[in-house]
């Protein structure tokens, strides 16, 4: 893994409302790469530590550590944060309904919501940003170099304030975000590396907080985008929020307890109603078991046909995306040549039955694709994004992604009517030149309001922004020529340029996003804006490498307590003894790389120890292990951790 | 304005000062993308103007540029190639797009011809009457007051069975009007694409009323079947 020249890498990232993955191309496949504990998926859930005994900023956790104080303390813990990101307090009022979001109470309409966790406030981006910095140091620790470029997804069905605070997030984090790729497509992507395809494919993505139906077609490596639909506040959390919303009615209805009022027992039950759906994919009943504060025990058995009678509204919202992007596309159900699934909730029967019939699949003797690993395949599919933008592979070379705007662009007329300037659907990057003019004498400002959506009137779609522009030569009224470019860049992002034709004076345009960050108040956001310098990377490699070979020193310590250690011969102890004084030696130095050859000798030196470590303590004995991985059985004969676990920072 | 729309004026490439056509993505010469151009769309893909296009060509021809302008041949090139790939794309894409709808094709080259035609997708309604193509007058007359007497039936949750079937029969009819002039457009294409000045002349007018005719239409189709729509959704 320790190559010497990594950097440069771009790496691919899903960032979920339930789990967030990154992902690189080794070669010519994209691999997840797994975080400290060895898992794929890091839980995108956001924890907030005590404040330290000697008072200063509590440190944050991310991922399965954070979902752990989940039931302790509540209060200090954030998750589907994305359900959040790009809207404004109007918009989320659902939102704070069905989650346990605490609001910064001082927030005000207008302003970019803060989240309080414990004593502290974090805007959406912010705490999306912990989990892309968890991501990015997950992927720094597999590489042994820094990592500053990124492609992180997004669902197709994302306006452009929720595309512009996810940017928002990764340059918190401190990536360069080189790209935005909407989910779906990323899956596409996925799919269809292996295979230089011709032919039409729906992509049905159901994750945990978004629905995203989009029709690709697949032509000599170029994967262009027909069509997209969505929801971005449709997924698997409204399906657990059903069933707890049913457990919490039937245990205040049955034993009169009101565990709404206790935030750890609401998390302890949502648990268990989503281990409940996941075993009813499988199983055709499953049971509830939950004990309550008062010691009562609520138990209830969940039958596969209630459960399916139950989420078959939440399932049927999913139905009117995929026809409209049908009839986007000009397409009929039997023109789509393949169905990829996407998302966990795609492993649930009900959700197959469902996608079996949009697309009239068993019919015609199809299957939808779920080869790939439903919670993995967006990523692997950014990935392959990455590696494209890179340009340094010739697997991906062939390959380009012609993505659309899901929504449309308007501007409002008079009246209050949106003019549309860019249909829904067009491929991006994607521009429209429209001209203004002055309706008062020597009116020096025109205000523009644009909004995306598809309704009639302005005040029916979302705002995107007013733009104000200034510095109009005074002139008749009418006579001044405002050329303004729209133009939606390849991520999904509006930008907007003018110029006065007349006076050919650019216009000044000031802009004020409806909803979002300003671009100071993103500075002031970065976290530990260090994370970029070269030496400060190299400073945490330096103190995760001590801590290394720290934990191995101690198990050598230890040893000559071991009965093993006295069949070891005594050349193989001098051995031990060098490699560890040698290791000793070289921490004190400031190399990485020196301190960690100098573990990894100290590791294959104790290999025989080790070996008959093992066959001392369990009658099988398990050649080849080195001692790190026997201490890992052995926990009880060494007591130190695996030698290369790697040391937390924070 | 002083700028000449001739294509023939030649600009120096940014890179190897090389004039070339200011109609390109790329410099000829060392082929390097160049600013967007100044042409107009069929100039982008190096078509004459012509309002019969070869689909399959021009699709395979847009995939070919996108593969070489697109921005994701550029996230790591210099700041200025960078801005110039995504204008050049948004061109490409703005053009593909124009050119490969018959309509929006028609409408495009149609103005390029100096003709004046209405918006088409201004996001406003064309009700008004005396826009009503003459032939059709009556029958327009008599749909409207059908779709009112059906909304109304509608919101008093009453079902008028003869009212519907009738508002269908209107609509196959209406719908058969829109494929005789989608026929007779196609018709004034070739008559244009392969005539002298004269026969271009009145192919233009004679395409400008066409599309005001079809834009009436097939609004009147639209209104038609969002009626019947709600009426079959509403009864389930």
């Amino acid at each position: 893994m320790a190559e010497s020249n990594l950097t440069g890498r771009v790496v691919g990232i899903d960032l979920g409302t339930t789990n967030s993955l990154v992902a690189y191309m080794e070669g010519d496949a994209p691999v997840v790469i797994p975080g400290v504990d060895g898992t794929n998926l890091v839980p995108s859930v956001v924890a907030l530590d005590p404040v330290p005994a000697g008072g200063g900023r509590p440190t944050v956790t991310v991922g399965n550590t954070a979902r752990k104080a989940l039931i302790e303390t509540p209060e200090r813990v954030i998750y589907s944060v994305k359900r959040l990101m790009g809207r404004g307090l109007e918009e989320i009022q659902d939102e704070l309904r069905m989650f346990p979001f605490r609001l910064a109470e001082d927030v005000e309409a207008g302003e970019v919501p803060r989240i309080q966790l414990g004593e502290l406030r974090f805007t959406p981006p912010e705490i999306s940003a912990y989990i892309l910095r968890q991501l990015k140091r997950n992927a720094e620790r597999f590489f042994g170099a820094p990592v500053t470029q990124a492609v992180i997804t997004v669902p197709a069905y994302f306006n452009d304030a929720q595309r512009q605070a996810t940017k928002d997030a990764g340059r918190m984090a401190g990536l360069e975000v080189l790209r935005l790729v909407n989910e779906p497509t990323a899956a596409a992507l996925a799919y269809g590396l292996d295979r230089a395809k011709v032919g039409t494919i729906a992509v049905y993505d159901f994750g945990g907080g978004t629905f995203d139906i989009s029709i690709l077609k697949l032509r000599d490596g170029i994967f262009e985008v027909q069509s997209t639909n969505g929801d971005t506040h449709l997924g698997g959390d409204d399906i657990d929020n059903l069933l707890l919303t049913i457990a919490l009615d039937e245990i205040y209805a049955e034993h009169g307890v009101n565990l709404r009022s206790h935030p750890g027992a609401v998390q302890a039950l949502r648990k268990a109603a989503i281990e409940a759906k996941i075993n009813l994919s499988t199983e055709q009943a499953t049971q509830f078991d939950i004990e309550l504060p008062n010691g009562d025990r609520y138990q209830r058995e969940i039958p596969r046909e209630v459960f399916e009678m139950l989420i078959e509204p939440v399932l049927e919202r999913t139905a009117g995306p995929c026809k409209r992007a049908l009839s986007d596309a000009g397409l009929t159900p039997e023109q789509i040549d393949e169905v990829v699934l996407v998302g966990g909730s795609t492993r649930i029967p009900a959700v197959r039955q469902l996608v079996d019939d949009l697309f009239h699949l068993k019919g015609r003797g199809k299957k939808p694709h779920t080869e790939l690993n439903p919670d993995e395949v967006v990523a692997l599919g950014a990935a392959v994004q990455a590696d494209i933008l890179a340009g340094a592979s010739k697997s991906t070379e062939e390959m380009l992604l012609l993505d659309v705007t899901p929504l449309s662009l308007g501007i409002e007329a008079l009246g209050g009517t949106v003019a549309r300037i860019i249909q829904r659907n067009s491929t991006i990057p994607a521009s429209a030149t429209e001209h203004f003019t002055t309706g008062v004498e020597g009116q020096t400002n025109v205000a523009i309001h644009v909004v995306q959506g598809e309704r009639e009137l302005a005040s029916d779609c979302r705002s995107l922004a007013r733009f104000d522009l200034k510095g109009i030569p005074p002139m008749s009224a009418g006579l001044p020529r405002i050329e303004v470019k729209f133009l939606i860049d390849a991520d999904g992002i509006l930008r907007v340029t003018a110029r006065e034709q007349r006076s050919g004076q650019a216009a000044k345009i000031e802009v004020k996003p409806t909803y979002g960050l300003t671009d100071e108040q993103v500075e002031s956001m970065i976290l530990d804006s260090f994370d970029h310098a070269e030496e400060d990377f190299a400073k945490r490699l330096l103190i995760e490498a001590r801590n290394e070979a720290e934990t191995i020193l101690a198990a050598v310590e230890r040893a000559p307590e071991s009965p093993a250690w006295a069949f070891l011969t005594g050349e193989e102890q001098a051995a031990v003894a060098a490699a560890r004084d040698r290791l000793s030696a070289v921490k004190l130095g400031e190399d990485p790389a020196a301190i960690r050859d100098a573990t990894l000798a100290l590791d294959q030196a104790t290999r025989r120890f080790a070996e008959l470590m093992m066959e001392a303590a369990v009658t099988t004995a398990i050649r080849g292990k080195t001692m790190t991985e026997a201490g890992e059985n052995l926990g009880e004969a060494v007591t130190a951790p695996h030698a290369m676990a790697p040391a937390e920072f924070k | 304005m002083l700028k000449v729309l001739d294509s023939a004026v030649p600009i120096a490439c940014w890179s190897c000062s090389i004039g070339h056509n200011d109609s390109t993505l790329f410099c000829p010469h060392c082929s390097k993308i160049q600013p967007p151009p100044g042409g107009d769309f069929y100039q982008v893909f190096g078509l004459d103007r012509r309002f019969t296009i070869d689909l399959p060509v021009l699709e395979h021809e847009f995939h070919r540029l996108s593969r070489k302008v697109h921005p994701d041949r550029f996230a790591r090139a210099e700041e200025n190639e960078r801005q110039w790939s995504l204008a050049d794309t948004a061109l490409l894409n703005d053009a593909y797009r124009t050119l490969k709808d018959p309509l929006h094709r028609t409408e495009y080259l149609l103005k390029l011809e100096g003709a004046e035609i209405g918006e088409e997708h201004s996001g406003k309604e064309r009700k008004d009457p005396s826009r009503v193509p003459a032939d059709l007058l009556e029958e327009v007359f008599d749909l409207n007051m059908q779709l009112e007497e059906m909304r109304m039936a509608r919101k008093m949750g009453e079902d008028d069975p003869a009212l519907e079937a009738s508002l269908s029969q209107a609509k196959s009819k209406f719908d058969g009007l829109l494929v005789a002039v989608d026929q007779e457009l196609v018709a004034q294409w070739t008559a244009w694409d392969a005539g002298d000045a004269t026969v271009r002349k009145t192919a233009q007018k004679t395409m400008v009323s066409l599309l005001d005719r079809r834009r009436y239409l097939s609004n009147l189709v639209r209104d038609v079947t969002e009626t019947l729509g709600s009426t079959t959704s509403s009864q389930r």
